[in-house]
């Protein structure tokens, strides 16, 4: 069957209006996000300070994860451990592995772990949250009780991951070096002191600095993406879904692409 | 019909509210409404589900916006209203919501707790737990103080949300759909604490219902919003004696004794 012009122009039309929508969408999604943003900066410093509510949030996201936190550090410690020393015993230099191990740790195992473990765990626990509390209105119940929504639920949380974070990263470093040393020690015999001597020589300033800052960044994305995710959700209990689920991928997403970024700032400084 | 006689004074009016529009997209809600809520009335604003009710009572405490027209409120034009002016607005007006939006993760002393510790900061731990207790009998539900909003069943969680808008002593009471969802007896105990709201606390109130039994119930005015305006308004006799045939299926589908 042939397409008349007409139809053909229709359809063409039709087509070009769809994506000048989507466009639209796309532009309209980026300034709601950087206005979220910066929303967060002009509240962050304006009183009343939500005190207690940081404390709690950090409370939740921070020691709350510290279970899984320690898990995960304690036995990538071990894994790595493992899975370099075939490599380092072909050229006779196992005793480079805590040097090796350490550098592996500190510069991008314990901050992007904790990262994904935080996107993962607190990034989800915020987009469901909030997504909750938006679709059974407690947001708007907040705001006509004279409370700033904004300030008590968002900028709360993404101080608490801001802060935690890094906090978090230091323990999943110190957890890993420690199972780590368990590996090293009931292979190669090294001891506790040996062993970190050689850790601490092997890093420097800038590579726990760096982790640090890396850290507080990933902490702040992994707050924001949740809250932004919740705040906004809509469409009932499958907004609250979905709205975990996004936070938890762009997350994850962002954390990746920030690490790739930090990596290059990082060379470059070294 | 409503008991007792409440002291309405129809020389105040409360709520003024003048050609109000609002839209969203292409869908125009709400086509030029003008209300008056006098000094201890009961207002009823009665309609089908998506005709702009609740936008109405959103746009009078500050949630939306309204694209034109004005929305006086003790006073103050709420449209122009903004930070603290509005917050102390809305510290007058009590907003009970269709799903009582209670914080989950609070219990129900804590639930009471907020507005009033985050409001009124020169009040003692004693003074806090007082005003609690007080609400908490006043919708008759002190047993539930330590509970969590999950533990309750849907009329309780309704008092609760009554209770907690009642703590800041409100002007003004506006009813999110108070008997949706409810059972036909748990409808008649919030139909009566809405009367009772009225009587011992001396509000003004609006109502957004599709429930007729309730309407009649707490109803001292009725208005119905039909094609976003108000079409018809008076007592509940005076709204549904019409050949309107919208209204009388929206009467018909009640099944009012």
């Amino acid at each position: 069957m042939e397409v008349s012009p007409e139809n053909e122009k229709r359809v063409r039309t039709r087509r070009s209006r769809v994506i000048s929508r989507k466009i639209d969408r796309f532009f309209l999604a980026l300034y709601d996000i950087f206005s979220f943003n910066v929303r967060f900066f002009k509240e962050v410093f304006l009183p009343p300070y939500e005190g207690k509510e940081i404390i709690r949030q950090c409370y939740e996201i921070g020691v709350r994860s510290l279970p899984l936190i320690s898990l995960t550090g304690f036995i990538i410690g071990i894994v790595f451990m493992n899975q370099s020393r075939p490599s380092l015993a072909e050229f006779g230099a196992t005793s480079w592995l805590p040097s090796l191990v350490s550098l592996a740790i500190v510069r991008a195992l314990a901050p992007l772990v904790t990262a994904l473990i935080g996107a993962g765990r607190i990034g989800s626990m915020i987009g469901a949250e909030l997504g909750s509390m938006k679709v059974t209105e407690q947001i708007d119940a907040m705001e006509v009780s004279a409370t700033n929504p904004f300030k008590f639920l968002v900028v709360s949380r993404v101080l608490a991951t801001t802060f935690m974070i890094p906090a978090l990263m230091m323990y999943t470093m110190l957890v890993a070096l420690l199972g780590a040393y368990l590996n090293v020690s009931a292979n190669e015999g090294t001891s506790f002191v040996t062993y970190f001597t050689q850790v601490f020589d092997a890093i420097t300033f800038l590579d726990i600095f760096s982790s640090v800052i890396k850290s507080t960044l990933f902490g702040y994305t992994i707050g924001m993406v949740g809250c932004y995710k919740g705040y906004n959700s809509s469409k009932g209990t499958e907004g609250v879904g979905k709205a975990a689920n996004s936070s938890v991928v762009t997350a994850m997403f962002l954390v990746f692409i920030e690490e790739l970024l930090s990596l290059q700032v990082i060379t470059a400084l070294r | 019909m409503k008991k007792g006689q409440p002291v309405i004074d129809r020389s105040i009016s409360v709520i003024s509210i003048k050609n109000l529009v609002k839209s969203f997209g292409d869908l125009d809600v709400l086509r030029g409404v003008d209300l008056d809520l006098y000094k201890g009335e009961n207002l009823v604003v009665l309609g089908k589900s998506g005709t702009g009710k609740s936008v109405l009572i959103k746009i009078i405490s500050g949630l939306l916006r309204p694209d034109e027209g004005t929305v006086n409120v003790l006073g103050e034009d709420v449209p122009q209203l903004r930070g603290r002016d509005l917050d102390r607005l809305r510290l007058r007006i009590g907003f009970s919501f269709q799903n009582s939006a209670l914080y989950d993760s609070m219990t129900i002393k804590k639930n009471l707790e907020f507005p009033l510790v985050r409001n009124q900061k020169d009040l003692t731990r004693g003074e806090v737990l007082q005003r609690v207790e007080t609400v908490l009998d006043a919708v008759g539900l002190s047993q539930t103080i330590n509970q969590m909003p999950s533990e309750l069943s849907g009329g309780q969680r309704k008092r609760i949300g009554i209770a907690r808008t009642l703590i800041l002593n409100p002007d003004i009471m506006l009813y999110d759909e108070p008997t949706a969802g409810l059972d036909p007896i748990t409808c008649i105990e919030i139909n009566n604490l809405i009367n009772e709201v009225q009587e011992r606390f001396h509000t003004s109130s609006i109502i957004i219902t599709h429930d007729l039994t309730c309407a009649k119930a707490v109803g001292d005015r009725m208005v119905m919003l039909l094609d976003g305006v108000f079409q018809r308004q008076g007592t509940f006799e005076e709204v549904f004696n019409t050949d309107d045939k919208r209204v009388k299926l929206f009467y018909d589908y009640n099944f009012i004794d």
